[in-house]
This record gives C-alpha cells, structure tokens and sequence, in this order.
C-alpha cells in the first residue's frame, strides 16, 4: 500500500509543480488598509474579477493568470518593501500601488527589475521621469486638470476659485497643474489651502473658504477626506459650485457623505456610470460578486489586467522583457478585447488618451452630464 | 469678524467632545491610577457596535441603545475585570503598557472583523442651520455641544450633590479612609468604570457622524483627550473640561491662523507650555498629583 501513496504523493507535486510553471504569475501591491483602503480594495477586486474571467476562459495564449495581494498599508515604506518583495518572486508584470507617492518610490525598483508595472496612480510626475516600465490605468494630471480649469471658468463661470487640495504627491501635483491653467484662463485663485491626508476635522478649512467668498471651490482630496469635506461644506452652509475630480464624486464618497455629495461635479477619467454598454455589464458583474458598486478604481485594476492580456496576445508570447516595449504605442480597441472596455492608446511615456466624463452627483447618483472624447 | 465666530463654535462643538472623553480619563486616574491609553479607541468602538446592531436589523435609536449597553459592558466591566484588576498590582506603567497593547488589539480586530474602509454614520442631530447673532451656525454643532453640556452637567451633579458622588470621591480621594467609614470602594471604582464607558460611547455617537467610523479614528481623539486632560489637570474632573474646549478652540484657530500643517503642533507645543510652567495643569491642584 505505501509505495502507491507515494506514488500518488509524487504524482500530485508533480502536476502540482507543472501547472505552477504554466501560470503566469502577476503580482500586486496595493492598499488594502489605512487612508487608502477603498482605493486598494476596488482596485484589488478588479484584479481578481478580470483573472476570473480571463481563466475561465482558458487563460492567456493558454496559460492561466494567477495573482498574489500585497498590503502596502497606504504607506510608501511599506510598499516600497512589498514592491521589492513582490519582485523577489519574479513576475511578468507588476501591479499596483494605487497611491501616486507609494508608485514614486517603487517604480525604480520595478525599472531596475526590467518588469512593467501597470498602476493607479494619477500625479503628473509620474510618467515625466524617462521610466520605460511604467503605465497608467487612468488619466494623468496633466490630462485631466487642463480640462478640470476649462470647464470651471467656461462652463461654471467661475471668476474667483478656492483651491484646496491634500498635501501629498497626488494633491500636490493636481494643484499645481490646475492652478497654472486656471491663471492662464483668467480664473483668480483666491484661496489655496493645502490639507493633510486623514484629516477628519475640516471646520477650519471650510471657514477658509467662506472667508474667500469663492464663485465655486475644486476640492482635490482622497476620497474620505472628500466625504468629510462635502458634509462640512454642508454643515457650514456653503452653496457655490463645487468642482473636483474622480475622488470628490466617486461611488464611495457618495455613500459616505450621503446628501451632501448632490451638486458636486467632477471630471471623471473612468466611472462606472459611463454611458458605455462594455463598462455596464463589468458594473452588473462587479456588484454581483462583491455586493457593491465599484468606483473608478475597481475599473484601474480590471482594466491592468485586460491590459497585459491584450499586449500579451499582441506578442504572441510571455516575455516579460519585451512587454514594456510592446505596450507603448499601442491601441487597443474596445471591438478587438472587450475587457478594455473603451478604446484606449499609450503614449510612449506610459500615459493613456481615452474619452473621458463630465459627471455631476444628482440625489446619490453619478449622472454624466458630458462625454469628452478621446484627445488625439 | 464673522470666521472667527464660526471657528469658536466649531471648536467648542469638537472641544465638547474632547473634554467628555478627557474627563473619563481623569475617573480612570483619580479613581484607580489607570492611565488608560486606549481611550481614542474606546471612542472608535461604540460606533462600530451601533453599526453592527443596525446591519443586523436594529433601527437606529435600539442601536444606539444596544452600543452604548454594549460598550458599558465590553469598555467598563470586562475591561476593569479582565485587564486592570489583573494588571493593577503590578504597577501603573505595566497597566499603561497592557492599555496601549489592548488599543492596537481593538484596532486590528475592527479592521479585521469589520473593515479597513471607513463607513457613514448617521447623525443623532439633523443637518440645517439657526442664526445666532446673525451668524449662521449649524444645528449639528449645537447638538453636540448641549449634549456634552448635559452629559458634563449630570456628572458634575452626581459627583458632587448625591451620596453616591460622595462616597466615589471618597474612595478616590483616600480609599483607605473611605472602606474604613464603609464606602464600598471596589463597586465605586467599577462605576467610575461604567461611566467612563458611557461617556465614551456618547462621544462616540457625536463624533463619528463627522469623522466617519473607522479603525484608525480613535488615535486622533485619544491624543486630543490626552493633552486636554494633562492640560486641565489630571486629578481635576472640571480640568479636563477646560482643556477639552481649550484644545478643540485652539486646534481650530491654528488650523485657520497658523497652517494646517502645523495644527497638530501647537495644541502640543502649549502641552509642553504647560508641563514647564504649571505642571499641576490649568485646574489641576498640585498637592494631589502622585506621578
């Protein structure tokens, strides 16, 4: 009897082992606690709603994905030591962080390792630094802020604006972007209040703003504070338009400051209320298996793997050393791979051109009210 | 100037709460020479409990009343039999140590059990202003005020006009004396306990509608508390609340006046203000501070 148990035994690892070898490993980093948890578990879910799917139907070039979670905690030291950790083990692309200062610091690593790592990140500096291994999964600032100022001093009218942002590699970059295009365009700043990440009590700052007496307010912060900053506003009486990005209008801002968030509008690279048939049925299948509407982030995170899939197959081959290459420059249309969901090109410096949404929150619900198209 | 107007009152609203779970840290010492560092926590924990009564069908006045049962049971009476009681003989610093390890603990296991996102919580207060003096100040902020008023004021009432005031700040004050003319110190000291509990669920329910409940909220409140409390006077009830307002006054006029960045210096730098020139605390009376 025993020498067939071991037999059995070998046989097991031996399978085991070869079909260890065959999958093709991703892995990711993101931030799964502390200020950043609703960005790194959106994104994470992504991840494993897309390797669900592109397992179940028979892999990539007919291997399988498999995909290990690391916690950066939201902090950059700590990603920094599980970016490493995570590249100890060799894989064909990298993940993650969601966090613009935590892909600031590893994103040499990822470089120096010669792995491409798709991320969240939005700040502008990110992509401006001559790194060939980095890619986003959403608008970069200098994308997205041009039109955020655009839109504040055509369509809002506003003369006079309140800026306040969090002071972190994120909020920074935005600011700085929005500012210089808003004194470009003619829009005085009359405030400019910097925050800090995990602030709770914003009265202060709010009677910054009302001091300032504002034609309307861009409030660039992570999405809780955004929660906390919209009932404040509230609170105090505030009613001039405010203005702000995916994190001020975003689904979990929404469900945190409850009626607080109606009348904000925002510039929305990705959201999941897109007038866009592929981007509902992702909605329709995410809020099936989580129990949730995902904000942008659960798109990031669906679409980085749809993306190594789509540049994967464009190879014809798993080489991690080429991917990079492969993927700057590429279109990748939305007919071809449904998992792109819209039409999407990188630019040779990693940052993507896709349309993009003007939303506005009306009664607890994301409501697009323009749709901005692709720039080039 | 009409900001500094609203700056007072916002202050005095997120003051109000700082001195009422800094005056259950000031029972906590008086009573039993309990520095209790996981206060903020025990302020984070009562609005995950009322969270949870409501996820299991509870409407919210049950839950609130279910939280705050909780909370006496969980905060006050399993955590003076089961940590201070076997940690007290062996020394206040070994106390304070197991205290700070028991608010990690409270802390991993919400992000554990609940969640590491922060979730909403619906306020006790409705949303809408009054006009006071011309000033438009919102009815949230005036609802948590006169809560922690009442609340300040039934303590102080308590403690001060009934027998059972008494003889707790008998058994505070010289529990030796105090079991000698029968005060039965053991069960004062358990509703020192209890009421810290309360209070803190109170603050609870106040704060998180603002704060949002989540695990990591308690640090911030429990420093505040802290610093409010060492800077009224520890041994002094009417101390705390002083520091309490005086903190959540000052926090907010350095956030408008200084910058954001440093407001979390200066309610420190006026700690260390107050340690070098009146160690005793704004209140506090010298003759009694035994550390």
């Amino acid at each position: 009897m025993k020498p067939t148990l071991l037999v059995g035994a070998l046989f097991t690892i031996m399978t085991a082992t070869s079909a260890y070898a065959q999958a093709i490993k991703l892995a990711d980093v993101a931030e799964l606690s502390g200020g950043g948890a609703t960005v790194g578990t959106n994104w994470k879910n992504g991840i494993d709603l897309a390797v669900e799917e592109i397992n179940a139907k028979g892999g990539v070039l007919g291997r399988k994905l498999e995909v290990t979670h690391a916690d950066s905690q939201s902090n950059p030291g700590v990603a920094r030591a599980q970016v490493q950790k995570a590249l100890d083990g060799e894989p064909y692309v990298l993940l993650g962080p969601g966090y613009s200062g935590s892909v600031k610091v590893t994103a040499p690593l990822a470089a120096e390792a010669g792995i491409a790592q798709i991320m969240g990140g939005e700040a502008a500096e990110l992509t401006q630094q001559g790194n060939k291994y980095l890619f986003r999964t959403s608008f970069g600032q200098q994308s997205s802020m041009p039109k955020v100022a655009k839109y504040i001093h055509d369509e809002m009218k506003a003369k006079s604006v309140a800026v306040i942002w969090v002071n972190n590699d994120f909020g920074r970059g935005g600011r700085d972007v929005v500012i210089k295009e808003l004194d470009r365009l003619g829009s005085k700043v009359v405030a400019d209040l910097s925050t800090e990440a995990g602030q709770a009590d914003f009265a202060a700052d709010v009677g910054k703003i009302k001091a300032a007496n504002p034609d309307a307010v861009f409030v660039y912060l992570n999405e809780e504070e955004s929660a906390r900053i919209l009932k404040e506003l509230k609170r105090q009486g505030v009613t001039v338009p405010l203005m702000g990005e995916t994190t001020l209008i975003g689904q979990k801002v929404i469900e945190l400051a409850g009626d607080a968030a109606n009348g904000a509008r925002g510039h929305v690279g990705l959201t999941t209320d897109a007038p866009v048939d592929l981007i509902k049925a992702f909605r329709e299948k995410f809020s099936k298996k989580y129990n949730y509407v995902p904000d942008h982030n659960g798109l990031k995170g669906y679409l980085a793997v749809y993306m190594v899939k789509a540049t994967t197959e464009k190879m014809g081959k798993v080489d991690p050393k080429k991917f990079a290459d492969t993927l700057h420059g590429l279109t990748i249309k939305a007919a071809d791979e449904p998992g792109i969901l819209m039409d999407v090109t990188f630019s040779d410096t990693g940052d993507i051109d896709r349309q993009s949404f003007l939303v506005e929150v009306v009664e607890g619900k994301q409501v697009v009210k323009q749709v901005l198209p692709k720039v080039k | 100037m009409s900001n500094l107007f609203d700056l007072l009152v916002a202050g005095l609203a997120t003051g109000a709460i700082y001195a009422l779970v800094a005056v259950g840290f000031t029972l906590l010492w008086q009573t039993s020479q309990t520095i209790n560092f996981a206060q903020g926590e025990f302020v984070m924990l009562p609005a995950f409990l009322m969270l949870a009564a409501m996820h299991v069908g509870a409407p919210f006045w049950l839950a609130i009343i279910l939280g705050i049962l909780l909370s006496m049971i969980l905060l006050g009476l399993a955590f003076k039999l089961l940590l201070v009681d076997p940690m007290m003989r062996h020394g206040v610093l070994p106390l304070a140590i197991a205290t700070m390890a028991l608010a990690i603990g409270i802390k991993e296991a919400v992000k554990q059990f609940y969640s590491a996102e922060a979730s909403p919580f619906p306020s006790v207060v409705p949303t809408g202003d009054i006009s006071i003096l011309g000033h438009a100040v919102s009815l949230q902020s005036i609802g948590v005020l006169v809560v922690a008023i009442l609340a300040v004021l039934g303590l102080t009432t308590l403690l001060n006009r009934t027998s059972l005031g008494h003889q707790m700040q008998a058994a505070a004050q010289n529990p030796t004396v105090a079991r000698i003319i029968g005060v039965p110190v053991e069960r004062m000291i358990l509703l020192t306990f209890l009421i810290n509990a309360f209070l803190v669920a109170l603050a609870s329910l106040l704060i998180t509608p603002i704060y949002l409940a989540k695990f990591s909220s308690g640090e911030v409140l429990g420093q505040a508390a802290f610093i409010a409390a060492i800077v009224g006077g520890f041994n002094q009830v009417r101390g705390a609340i002083a520091g309490g307002l005086l903190i959540g006054v000052l926090d907010n006029l350095a956030a408008a006046y200084v910058s954001t960045q440093y407001r979390a210096a200066v309610p420190m730098i006026f700690l260390i203000a107050v340690i070098l020139f009146r160690p005793q605390g704004l209140l506090g009376r010298a003759e009694e501070r035994t550390v």
